[in-house]
C-alpha cells in the first residue's frame, strides 16, 4: 500500500487528530495529535490491511521553535512504509511511549531523551543510553552550551587552523 | 687482569641495565583493548600475517598483567574515565601507544561533544602512530620504537636519564 493511502486510512478513523498530511518527498509524512500517537499506532499495528510490525527507526528533531519525534513504521507482510511524525513544544517535550506495540522503541526512545531531552510517558527504563550519566543537558539540542570540562578534561577544543598558524610562527 | 677470553664461549657479557631493559623489551605484553575502528588494524596487527609477537608482543586480557596500553581508536569522554581506571590498574613500567589520528589528536571526530580529543589529555604517550587507521606494518613500527625507547631506560641509578612518569 502506498503511504498516502495509509494516511488516507488512518484520516478516515481518527478524523481531526490528524493534523497534517504532506505529500512530500522521498517520504510523505503524516503528523499526528501526539495525545493520540499510541491509539493510530496501534491501530496501523492491528489493522489487517496495514499490518506494520517494525518500528524501523524513531528519532527526534529540533526545529528551533519546536521538537519533532519522526517515526518511520515498516511492515513485513505486505512491505509498505509510513512515516509519522508529532509536534511537540520546545520547553518539556512529552510524549507518551510506544514501547508497548513494538519492544523497539525501548532503546529508541532512551536515546532521543539522552540527545533532545523529550520525556516518553510510560516508558519502563528512561535512562540515558550513549551519553555518561552523569552529564548535563542534551547535546542535540540547538541551544546545547558544552561545558568547559568533564571530570577534569577540558573541552576547549582549538581550531586545526588556528593551530597550523601556531606552528608557522 | 683482564677478564678477555677468561669466560667459557656460551658465556656473554652484558650490563645490567641492558639485560633488564632486553628482556622487558622482549615481552610487551599488550593490553587487549579496542576503542573503535584502529582496534580492527590492531587485532589484524596481532594476527599472522603482521604477527608482532615476533617482537614478544602478545596480548593479555587483563589490565593487572600488561605493561603496554595501546589506545586504538576514538576516545570518547565516557571512555575516558574508564581508560585513566584501565591505565591506574596496570602496574609499572607501563607504556602508552597511541594508536591513529583519533587518540592523537582527536582526529575527525575532534569537534564533537562527545569526544576527548587526544589521549595525551589523560595519559602520558610514548610513542605516537600516525595514521586513520595505521596500517598494522605502521603500528609494528611504532612497536619498534618503543622498544628503542625501553632499550635507553637506566633502572639502577637514579640520575642518568632515570625514567620519570608524568602524572
Amino acid at each position: 500500500m502506498e503511504p498516502l493511502k495509509i494516511y488516507e486510512l488512518v484520516k478516515e478513523r481518527f478524523g481531526d487528530r490528524v493534523l497534517e498530511i504532506a505529500d512530500k518527498k522521498p517520504d510523505p509524512f503524516c503528523v499526528i495529535d501526539p495525545k493520540s500517537i499510541v491509539e493510530v499506532c496501534q491501530f496501523l499495528h492491528d489493522d489487517p490491511q496495514t499490518a506494520i510490525d517494525a518500528l524501523s527507526n524513531e528519532t527526534g528533531v529540533d526545529y528551533k521553535d519546536r521538537i519533532e519525534v519522526v517515526y518511520h513504521l515498516f511492515s513485513y507482510r505486505h512491505r509498505h512504509t509510513a512515516v509519522l511524525k508529532v509536534k511537540l513544544p520546545r520547553e518539556n517535550p512529552s510524549v507518551a511511549t510506544l514501547e508497548n506495540i513494538w519492544k523497539s522503541a525501548n532503546w529508541m526512545e532512551r536515546e532521543i531523551f539522552d540527545l533532545i531531552g523529550v520525556n516518553f510517558e510510560g516508558h519502563s527504563d528512561l535512562r540515558r543510553i550513549l551519553m555518561p550519566e552523569d552529564w548535563e543537558g542534551h547535546p542535540l539540542r540547538k541551544d546545547f552550551v558544552e561545558p568547559l570540562e568533564y571530570h577534569g578534561i577540558s573541552t576547549v577544543r582549538e581550531s586545526p587552523i588556528v593551530r597550523l598558524e601556531a606552528g608557522k610562527k | 687482569m683482564s677478564l678477555l677470553n677468561t669466560f667459557p664461549e656460551y658465556t656473554l657479557t652484558t650490563r645490567t641495565d641492558e639485560l633488564l631493559n632486553w628482556m622487558r623489551k622482549s615481552s610487551i605484553w599488550y593490553m587487549l583493548f579496542g576503542l573503535a575502528c584502529c582496534a580492527i588494524e590492531l587485532m589484524h596487527t596481532g594476527g599472522p600475517r603482521a604477527d608482532i609477537d615476533r617482537f614478544g608482543a602478545s596480548p593479555r586480557a587483563s589490565a593487572r598483567q600488561s605493561d603496554l596500553m595501546i589506545i586504538a581508536g576514538t576516545l570518547t569522554l565516557k571512555m575516558a574515565l574508564r581508560t585513566r581506571l584501565l591505565y591506574d590498574q596496570m602496574p609499572d613500567p607501563k607504556y602508552v601507544i597511541s594508536m591513529g589520528s583519533c587518540s592523537n589528536c582527536g582526529g575527525l571526530f575532534q569537534f564533537a561533544y562527545s569526544v576527548c580529543d587526544g589521549v595525551d589529555k589523560i595519559l602520558p604517550v610514548d610513542v605516537y602512530v600516525p595514521g586513520c587507521p595505521p596500517r598494522p606494518e605502521a603500528l609494528t613500527e611504532g612497536l619498534l620504537k618503543l622498544q628503542e625507547k625501553m632499550m635507553t631506560e637506566r633502572w639502577l641509578t637514579r640520575s642518568n636519564g632515570a625514567r620519570e612518569k608524568a602524572a
